[in-house]
């Protein structure tokens, strides 16, 4: 079972209730993932704090000439549909950022004079957490491309036991790799007018990839935007609330794990556990698309 | 007449740019907002108006099999790296969600069964307001050309900006420090990061600073929260002072913020010491960001 935690909105407390759910799931003996998939920005490693055993370099294939020169015919520039080669009189100048790693300019080439090289993007780490496999991809600063990396994280998986996929913001390809990956997503918000935005925009996300979305309210009690419509209305049931706690900030502001500290979070994360057990037996990987 | 280009990010989502976005425009008086968050935009709820016509944006293309040419030999589930083609039963079938349009199915077809369609990535809008225009964009759910769909609501920001003589552009941007940021980054005179006090976003602050110092990118930072934990804030102070970046104001926790928001109205109509702070990050941001030749040869920061 692979459950992505998911927001439209950034900093609504996906990676508090993602690490947070990977320890309690731990704690009851359950075989657990968790899964740093914000890779422009991976922060469950300040609250885990795991041991990395080891680090994957991720990279894509980006083409480069093997041989000095060409005939400067500009076919493969022409055929780039992102524009990432530029044909000069005898070379072509590949812009490795725009490159999508299709490999049509190769097939296109009719000298044959362009081959594939490894660009790196970033590095999968891998290790533990006490009893929890840790993964987390990290882009390196100054590559743009997040979705390769994230595509390395999923094919990391193993079926065994439950995985947390801590998913990016936003709606776009990082974040909907991620949620691709999982059999649910569980939906964290905020009672604010950008939290119930976002969220509509996540559970249209979730509806377009054809997965099951579960809501968690955040910060309840700062920001009195009503929330419920917009839960029904999308067929997305609140299964638990956490209540704006200065426990919970001061946690964050040093990077400890809040559940010992915070009550209503200790509650939200009793009824989230609760419902996803409640759907356990008819949530296993094989009835999804 | 100059017009010059500040960009709002922050690494970490939810530290408070688009709030402080918002009050940095009402300070300004005038100026061209352009909401470059464009998969979750939100600057529009706190800048009240009547858009413009609906403009559609376009990048891309998605492959389409016709059918009656297709032989199902295969060919192009073989070439295509996206996994965008599949078979159902015999016939061939495109993910238009996994298909990136290269073309690469195209060449590889012997019976020329592959057509492209224009891909509808989202729709952006002109929304005039009380200090100026809006620019801001919704892009379609699922769509890969966030980064393109950012370049392209810079390029009418700057353009409406000369055409009307604005003096200021305000850049909105998405969390992250991937491709839309780097587009939202691209070209800007000055930068302001907005942090909290918690370890993720300092650690995501790290991030930011690296890539606007690759941009050459002169950068200030904003500490949002700064009182919200008692004596978190000194460890992000030394952080910013080992980066080298300049602390440009510090904005206190102020539960009427997400109150006011809720109402439409700009962080800077909560609470006296908010606005106050907010009035001090403007002043300093133009004085500190803002006072040198435009695109990038300020006088008094040479990058982070």
């Amino acid at each position: 079972m692979k459950i992505a935690v998911a927001s439209g909105k950034g900093g609504t407390g996906k990676t508090l209730i993602a690490t947070h759910l990977a320890w309690a799931l731990a704690r009851a003996g359950e075989p657990v993932t968790y899964v740093d998939a914000d890779v422009e920005a991976p922060n469950g490693h300040l609250f885990l704090r795991p041991e990395i055993a080891e680090e994957r370099p991720v990279s894509v294939a980006v083409p480069a000439m093997v041989r000095p020169t060409c005939a400067g015919c500009g076919d493969c520039a022409r055929a780039c549909a992102f524009h990432a080669m530029l044909a000069a009189k005898d070379r072509v100048i590949v812009l490795p950022e725009l490159c999508h790693s299709c490999g049509l300019c190769l097939e296109i080439c009719p000298e044959r004079v362009l081959e594939e090289r490894p660009r790196r993007l970033g590095v999968v780490c891998e290790g533990r957490a006490g009893p929890i496999r840790f993964l987390s991809g990290v882009l390196d600063v100054g590559e743009a491309r997040a979705t390769p990396l994230i595509s390395a994280l999923a094919s990391s998986l193993s079926a065994e036991g439950t995985t947390i996929i801590d998913a990016p913001p936003g709606t776009s390809c990082p974040a909907m790799e991620a949620v691709r990956a999982a059999d649910l997503v569980v939906l964290v918000t905020e009672p604010t007018p950008f939290g119930l935005h976002d969220f509509e925009l996540a559970v249209q996300m979730c509806r377009a990839l054809g997965k099951r979305a579960y809501a968690v309210l955040n910060r309840v009690g700062l920001g009195q935007t009503p929330m419920d419509e917009a839960f029904a209305r999308h067929g997305t049931p609140l299964v638990a609330s956490i209540g704006f706690d200065a426990a919970i900030s001061a946690a964050s502001a040093e990077g400890r794990m809040a559940d010992e500290s915070s009550e209503t979070l200790k509650k939200g994360l009793l009824e989230l556990l609760l419902r996803l057990g409640e759907d356990w037996q008819s949530l296993s990987p094989a009835v999804n698309p | 007449m100059k017009t010059r280009q500040l960009a709002v990010l922050s690494g970490k989502g939810g530290t408070g740019k688009t709030s402080l976005v918002a009050s940095l425009a009402a300070l300004a008086g005038r100026a061209v907002v352009v909401d470059c968050d464009v998969d979750a935009a939100n600057l529009a709820l706190l800048m009240p108006g009547s858009d413009g016509p609906t403009e559609s944006f376009y990048a891309g293309r998605r492959a389409r099999i016709l059918e009656e040419r297709c032989a199902a030999c295969g060919r192009c589930t073989e070439v295509c790296r996206f996994g965008a083609l599949t078979f159902q039963g015999s016939r061939l079938v495109v993910d238009r969600l996994a298909c990136e349009g290269c073309g690469a199915c195209a060449h590889a077809c012997p019976n020329a069964a592959v057509a492209y369609d224009d891909n509808l990535a989202g729709d952006w809008w002109v929304r005039p307001v009380a200090e100026g225009l809006l620019v801001h964009a919704r892009l379609g759910i699922a769509q890969d050309n966030s980064g393109k769909l950012v370049a392209s609501l810079r390029k009418t920001g700057r353009e409406l900006a000369e055409r009307d003589g604005y003096e200021l552009v305000l850049v909105d941007g998405p969390p992250g420090i991937g491709c839309p940021v780097h587009a939202a980054l691209s070209g800007v005179d000055a930068l302001l990061v907005v942090t909290e006090p918690t370890v993720a976003a300092e650690h995501d602050l790290r991030r930011i600073v690296g890539l606007a110092a690759r941009f050459e990118v002169p950068t200030g930072v904003v500490i949002n929260k700064h009182d919200l934990v008692p004596g978190a804030c000194e460890r992000l102070e030394r952080s910013c002072a080992e980066l080298k970046v300049p602390i440009l104001g510090r904005i206190p926790f102020d539960p009427l913020v997400p109150e006011r928001a809720s109402r439409g109205r700009p962080a800077l109509a909560a609470s006296a010491g908010t606005a106050e702070a907010l009035a001090d990050v403007w002043s300093r941001a133009q004085e500190k960001l803002l006072s040198g030749e435009p695109n990038g040869s300020n006088p008094h920061l040479t990058g982070a």
